[in-house]
């Protein structure tokens, strides 16, 4: 995230956005993050419809799920809801 | 432009705004009704009805509905109005400053009404008061005549591009929204040329692209996001910023309405009644300007040099008109009809006295409390005022620096 903070002179009235969302980087809140058990994982996507920021991600030509770890908070839904007990959550 | 010829309608004050708004071409009305407000919706939901006006009038379960309503409708660009008063008002002080805070130049009707505890549905200002600092324009008018004139006027104050700031009409309880008046009414086509259709200013959204300002699905801007405390000051501070433009636009636009309906109220912002050579003057916002008139031209027959000073704006506060109606007055009185408990007089005289610690010479100031849940404010009452200030004038003495008067010992 950039931390350039710019004065009530330059910025739009009424907190309207001027940066898109993705411009805030919030997967730094995490402490800790999903690392995957490939030998496990059976690509089933449920992580994937579960993940609360879209942080996960699918590789259509790979044809394999991914981590964006940008936006990935760390909340370990995807390792709760993997059926394959695939995901574990580990402390950055 | 020459004055339009006008129609002399009988209206209570409540109808006078009912009937401003029927020929605003608003968009949007959502109201919850309350006493002494309800004939202001109520009359413009007959206008609905009848197929009068082409607004979208949205009935909700309470207040606090009603302003969430209006605050989005207002976001996608429309025209919005409501009215409330009283717990009603209250009811909606969150969203007083989500309002103000998103920019959203809603318009609404206050009808003054006492806060209960015990219960009391009559006038007086303490509703809109504890509201001065929500960010709203705050416009007090004296007559049925200027409830009018003033919700017109809103309009193009609250939605002109340089200010996007939400403004309040009050009028007095029963004395203005229940009493019949001779109102003079413009004609439709005037009014519409008068407020126009609501302008949309461009500004800076998802990657820095200039768009509307509105919710609009062609151009998508996020509005209303957590704003923390990196931000969230800076917001603010164009808030003030913009109230601060706020005077001269509310003083040009009241001249441009003066030209078209030959009227005026002082410049606007405040209107000095017969103060050129006062040494001796009230200070008072609403109805009660009136009577205090005629008070000041008994005396005035008698030789008194008395005079009248009528807050108009209450936000944004005109200090410097202020200052130059009242440095040469001898001795002040603020008339509140509101109290601050356990502060040292009313709010209005807290900012009048303050205001004037900057004129040249300082007048003696004295507050007077009156007319809490609508008890009357007889001539009888406001000569007794100008009595005393005489006496500091003679004395040049305070003897007591706040009063109630009109109430029972």
């Amino acid at each position: 995230m950039t931390t350039e903070q710019k004065g009530w002179k330059e910025i739009p009235i009424a907190g309207v956005c001027w940066r898109p969302a993705t411009d805030y980087l919030t997967g730094d809140w995490k402490t800790v993050k999903p690392v995957r058990d490939k030998e496990k994982c059976n690509k089933c996507l449920i992580c994937y419809m579960f993940c609360p920021d879209g942080a996960i991600t699918w590789n259509s030509e790979a044809k394999d799920i991914g981590f964006n770890y940008d936006y990935c908070k760390g909340c370990g839904i995807c390792a709760a809801e993997c059926p394959k007990k695939a995901i574990e959550m580990v402390l950055e | 432009m020459a004055i339009a010829k006008q129609n002399l309608l009988a209206l209570s004050g409540d109808e006078a705004v009912a009937y401003a708004v029927k020929q605003s071409d608003v968009d949007v009305v959502s109201a919850y009704p309350i006493t002494p407000q309800t004939i202001i919706v109520e009359r413009f939901s007959e206008y609905v009805h009848n197929g009068e006006v082409d607004t979208e009038f949205v009935c909700v379960e309470s207040e606090h509905s009603a302003l969430s309503m209006c605050l989005t409708a207002s976001a996608t660009g429309a025209r919005v109005f409501t009215a409330s008063g009283s717990a009603g008002l209250a009811l909606m002080h969150e969203i007083l400053y989500v309002t103000s805070g998103a920019r959203a130049p809603v318009v609404m009707a206050i009808v003054n009404r006492a806060l209960s505890g015990p219960i009391n549905i009559h006038c007086d200002q303490s509703d809109s008061m504890v509201e001065r600092d929500a960010g709203w324009i705050q416009i007090y008018v004296e007559n049925s005549q200027e409830a009018y004139d003033s919700t017109l006027q809103a309009f193009r104050i609250a939605e002109h591009n340089d200010l996007l700031l939400p403004a309040m009409v009050m009028l007095d309880a029963f004395f203005l929204s229940h009493t019949l008046e001779s109102v003079n009414v413009l004609p439709d086509e005037t009014v519409r040329k008068f407020v126009g259709t609501r302008k949309i200013p461009l500004i800076k959204g998802h990657g820095g692209k200039l768009v509307p300002f509105k919710l609009d699905p062609e151009n998508p801007i996020t509005m209303g996001p957590l704003d923390l405390y990196d931000y969230y000051f800076e917001h603010k501070r164009q808030q003030e910023e913009a109230m601060q433009r706020a005077p001269q636009i509310i003083k040009e636009i009241h001249d441009e309405y003066a030209r078209i309906s030959g009227r005026k109220y002082g410049n606007g912002l405040i209107e000095p009644y017969r103060l050129e050579d006062a040494e001796i003057a009230a200070v008072c916002l609403g109805s009660t300007a009136g009577t205090t008139k005629t008070v000041v031209d008994q005396l005035r027959t008698k030789g008194i040099k008395a005079g009248l000073l009528r807050l108009r704006t209450y936000r944004p506060y005109p200090v410097q008109d202020i200052i130059n109606a009242l440095e040469n007055v001898k001795a002040v009185a603020v008339m509140d009809r509101s109290h601050s408990f356990g502060a040292s007089g009313g709010p209005v005289f807290h900012e009048i006295r303050h205001t004037l610690y900057d004129a040249s010479i300082h007048p003696h100031i004295v507050d007077y409390i009156y007319g809490l849940g609508g008890r009357d404010m007889p001539q009888k009452l406001i000569h007794e005022i100008y009595k005393d200030l005489q006496k500091i004038v003679k004395t040049k003495r305070v003897e007591k620096l706040v009063q109630f008067i009109g109430v029972r010992e």
